[in-house]
């Protein structure tokens, strides 16, 4: 394919046409298992509705620009979110026992949420000049910029957010050929380190939802009751389903909040394992097809950061589905394109726009 | 590996970073990504396989769970508790009331039973675009409401076939009843139905199933109190998840009786007198703060307000020129006029600038040095010598327009500041307005020009910018009368728990005493108050007292006169006569009641604010009241809207 050849109407947008398809797939799939889960509630399907255009718009306009603004952007929209992110701390408003949110008068707004696409953004800018593998002092100066914004998610507290942030900084790091060896020791370190995490930094509800993952019927009217719920959702589904609209446990308000961060539950009740293997087969099939743009991009930034923003988008669905299905402990993070909600949502697909953006301006290789 | 690549030296550097090599650094993130594709395969099958795990292993055994999942968890509302008032009449109490609901899966045809419905009992074509507008966001097998307050005849006009309409539900719920109507509502306030920024605001586990939260008066500033804490049961239900057994229930705790210190007929007797006026009486007790009647006219009825007053009768109520719903003894805020002459003496005293003999001759008018302006005195011809007694007495300006100078504006304002003016005075009632104590910080900073003395002049008589509201100036007259004991103004006098009837009294809460450098000053003040009803601008409410009374009149003027006009109250319309003010303390030997009245566009304090004072405390100093008290009306079932008394 050549991307940049003139059309009929002599100019080609630049996008990806079997990524577009697999996302509009898997969001198609959510508005519809949305309407059930919700309690046929029109309203939540339009407003859900609502956010998939805008997101679809912002991604196919971030597609059109050229990823050199983007890596001239980077260090930036780096600096802006690290400076709103210690403004949250400083005024944001608290909602919830997390104070997470700056208002902005007319909207609310999630620091945070920039930089989900500012870290890999700044990590991929700081690596693609050095020398690959990295080197130990490139090493330490690369992770400060991921650690850092890491801490300051991690203390408003905010542990999914600041899961994403740390691991897309990570991803960034294990791409540009860390070494096996250092990420031995790495994990040998964070072996070390997690008791004195759990005793000094982690929050009570925080220690609740690793201890209620691990022996859910301990509490099953407390926080345990999701994953029960949840598990009994997915369970009685069985390999066909009750079918579209049949789910008992989202209807009957067992599952609370089945379309936010439980609807995985509530498609899996309606749809059984069969829609289940085919939404995970779904995921794969936009992961595998963006890692594969993200192989043939033109330079190292743009694979280092079209690899970490692929990553980011499986750690959402592998976090969310692992969680449900009771694999994982209940961390905040939604199913990409299937939840209903706002803000996340206009991340990950503006990281699908930067993505299609790498993928579709490569220069051929000259040497 | 070169380890120490960043510390070598620049031109080292760029030669490796220019000897990148694009080939090798493509191939390395090629076998990365693989890595990663081949994690993401694992891990997505690890989810695949958990769910094979559940679905197929695991399937009958949640499928079992599944239809036996019939325990949820219901709130159980608390029931709020009653308001009484400090001799045990009853305020505030809840009524059982019925309300109609539909639950649109078990109707056929909603369209005619709709119909069907309208010919059985009134239905608006409101009620049914509120309904229409809750089912489209509620599912289905849920009830939604139709129609609320359903009276006994319509009960029974549908009890009689409502078999014949399936989902069709009669509801029974408590509506919280103000049987006292109007009386008191300033006080009292009223519930009424959350609205959706409430919602966001509220705790969601207290508040689950509840639609009703206190919004104005002691229903809100006391709704932790009045509400309780809400219990939950497990209840089992059936494959459509209607409730069929209850399995286990933490009960809710009922919200605690409210005392208040109000005594009903005493504020019957203030909003009588002050009926025909718009205005404001606070009445309290000056030995701890408590507030005995609290009165703002005019009133309105707080029982419409509960389910949702209509909205042309809330119009109506909301554009009143009146402005009913203003508590003007809280948010109303007036020019002090004289009634703040005796606390100027009192920081005259206290600041050494005057004594009580030092006199100053009054020709009616005052004029600043090098200036043509005349100040002018309310008595045309002027008072003559006055000293500090007949300057409170006869109200003289001019005394006080001297004094004011002579302070100067930063020490009246330091002064004032210690009796709560400027600022609210924390009463427990939401809303409580700080009224203005002028400043020159505060002028610097809202008007264009600086202070002016005359600025000073006008303050020193209550008038120009200064501002305060009917409650400022009754607890300012209290802690006169208390020699500077200062309390915390307050309406709970206690809270009982409804169980076990267990009273637990609020106790008084006392502010940091104002202390003057000699305290026979507050004596002096006192005597010059004294002469005001005993010969002086309020004479004719002194006749005929059976103790003593001390006070101050005061008229605060709402619009200014030319240099040479003359204030004519028969040429004046209504709207533009001068709000007429009086507080007051008594017995002088021993104070047990401090009384603010304002009266607005009534014309003279002396004339009209003094006689409903002295109504006000003949009530409570001496029980004279209309009516004996109407603690019975607690039994009775419908009290109409303006009282019994």
């Amino acid at each position: 394919m050549e991307p940049n050849k003139r059309t009929l109407w002599g100019w080609r947008p630049h996008l990806d046409v079997p990524l577009l398809l697999g996302l509009l797939a898997i969001s198609g799939l959510g508005l519809v298992v949305l309407y059930s889960a919700g309690q046929r509630n029109l309203d939540l399907v339009l407003g859900q509705g609502m956010r998939l255009g805008l997101g679809f718009t912002i991604m196919l306009v971030l597609a059109q620009m050229p990823p050199h603004y983007f890596r001239a952007w980077s260090l930036w929209i780096y600096l802006v979110g690290l400076l709103l992110l210690l403004a949250v701390m400083v005024v944001g408003d608290v909602s919830k026992g997390a104070q997470r949110w700056l208002d902005l008068g007319v909207v609310r707004f999630q620091p945070s949420e920039i930089m989900k696409l500012a870290v890999p953004m700044t990590m991929a800018w700081f690596f693609a000049d050095k020398p690959l593998p990295p080197r130990w002092p490139h090493l330490l100066g690369g992770s400060l910029l991921t650690v850092i914004p890491f801490i300051l998610i991690a203390e408003q507290p905010d542990l999914g957010t600041a899961l994403v942030v740390g691991s897309s900084g990570a991803f960034v790091l294990f791409l540009a050929g860390l070494s096996w060896l250092i990420m031995g020791l790495l994990a040998g370190v964070l072996a070390a380190v997690i008791p004195l995490f759990w005793t000094f930094v982690m929050h009570d509800y925080q220690r609740q939802r690793v201890l209620t993952f691990l022996d859910p019927e301990n509490d099953p009217l407390g926080t345990g009751y999701h994953i029960i719920q949840s598990k009994i959702a997915i369970g009685s589904g069985g390999i066909y389903g009750k079918g579209w609209l049949n789910g008992t446990q989202s209807h009957l308000d067992f599952l609370p909040e089945g379309w936010t961060d439980f609807i995985f539950a509530a498609f899996s009740e309606e749809f059984g394992l069969v829609g289940g293997s085919v939404l995970l087969m779904l995921y794969f099939y936009v992961i595998a097809r963006s890692l594969h743009m993200a192989t043939r991009a033109a330079d190292t930034y743009g694979r280092l950061l079209a690899g970490s923003l692929t990553l980011i988008f499986f750690l959402y669905a592998f976090v969310n589905s692992g969680m449900v299905s009771g694999l994982l402990p209940v961390v905040g993070l939604p199913l990409p394109l299937f939840s209903y909600g706002g803000t996340s949502l206009v991340t990950i697909m503006a990281g699908f726009g930067i993505l299609m953006s790498i993928y579709s301006h490569r220069q051929p290789l000259t040497r | 590996m070169n380890l120490w690549l960043p510390f070598a030296k620049k031109s080292v550097q760029e030669r490796l970073i220019r000897e990148k090599d694009n080939t090798a650094e493509s191939a390395l993130f090629f076998r990365r990504a693989m890595v990663m594709l081949f994690l993401v395969f694992l891990s997505l099958l690890a989810v695949a396989g958990r769910l094979v795990y559940l679905q197929v292993l695991n399937h009958e055994r949640f499928t079992t769970l599944s239809e036996s999942n019939r325990v949820r968890l219901q709130p159980l509302l608390p029931t709020r508790g009653f308001i009484f008032d400090r001799n045990g009449v009853l305020l505030a109490d809840n009524l059982a009331s019925y309300h109609l609901e539909i639950v649109r899966e078990q109707v056929q045809d909603l369209e005619a039973t709709l119909s069907a419905l309208r010919a059985r009992i009134a239905l608006s074509d409101a009620d049914v675009e509120r309904f229409r507008k809750l089912a489209r966001r509620s599912p289905p097998y849920t009830g939604v409401p139709l129609r609320f307050r359903l009276t006994d005849d319509e009960i029974a006009r549908l009890a009689i076939d409502l078999y014949r309409f399936p989902g069709v539900e009669i509801k029974a719920d408590l509506t919280r009843r103000y049987p006292l109507g109007a009386r008191g509502v300033h006080v009292l306030g009223y519930v009424g139905r959350i609205d959706e920024n409430e919602l966001r605001r509220l705790d969601p586990g207290q508040y689950s199933g509840s639609t009703h939260m206190g919004k104005t008066g002691v229903e809100r500033s006391y709704e932790d109190v009045l509400r309780g804490r809400t219990g939950w049961q497990q209840v089992e239900t059936n494959a459509e998840g209607r409730p069929i057994r209850v399995l286990s229930r933490t009960p809710p705790t009922p919200g605690q009786h409210v005392y208040l210190s109000i005594d009903m007929r005493l504020q019957a007797v203030a909003e009588k007198a002050l009926e025909g006026y718009n205005g404001a009486i606070v009445a309290l007790d000056p030995r701890n703060g408590e507030i005995l009647a609290l009165a703002s006219q005019p009133t309105y009825d707080p029982n419409p307000f509960v389910n949702g007053i209509d909205f042309a009768s809330y119009r109506v109520l909301n554009t009143s020129k009146d402005r009913p719903l203003l508590n003007r003894a809280l948010r109303g805020v007036y020019p002090p006029g004289s009634t703040i002459k005796p606390l100027m003496a009192l920081a005259g005293l206290d600041y050494g600038v005057v004594n009580r003999y030092s006199g100053v001759f009054c020709p009616g008018f005052y004029r600043l040095p090098g200036s043509n302006h005349r100040f002018r005195d309310w008595k045309r011809g002027g008072h003559g010598s006055v000293g500090m007694d007949r300057a409170i007495a006869q109200s003289c300006d001019v005394y006080f327009y001297d004094l004011a100078l002579r302070l100067g504006i930063d020490r009246i304002y330091e002064f004032f500041s210690r009796f709560s003016f400027g600022q609210p005075t924390g009463i427990d009632l939401p809303g409580e307005k700080g009224g203005l104590l002028p400043s020159q910080e505060w002028k610097r900073r809202n008007h264009k020009y600086g202070w002016f003395a005359g600025d000073t002049l006008s303050a020193g008589i209550g008038q120009g910018y200064f501002l305060a509201t009917p409650l400022q100036l009754a607890h300012s007259v209290g802690v006169i009368a208390q020699h500077g004991i200062a309390f915390k103004p307050r309406v709970l006098l206690a809270t009982e728990d409804p169980g076990t009837r267990v009273r637990t009294p609020e106790p008084p809460r006392a502010l940091s005493p104002i202390v003057t450098k000699n305290p026979r000053f507050w004596d002096t003040v006192i005597a010059g108050m004294i002469q005001v009803v005993e010969g002086g601008t309020a004479h004719r409410i002194g006749i005929g007292a059976k103790y003593r009374i001390a006070g101050k009149t005061g008229t605060a003027q709402v619009f200014t006169l030319g240099q040479n006009e003359k204030y004519n109250a028969s040429r004046l319309a209504r709207h533009l006569l001068d709000h007429a003010l009086f507080v007051a303390f008594a017995p002088v030997e021993e104070p047990r009641i401090a009384v603010a009245v304002i009266a607005e566009h009534g014309g003279g304090g002396s004339s009209t604010a003094a006689p409903l004072a002295r109504k006000v405390m003949d009530a409570w100093l001496l029980n004279k009241y209309d009516a004996p008290p109407a603690a019975e009306s607690s039994s009775t079932a419908s009290v109409p809207a303006h009282g019994t008394e």
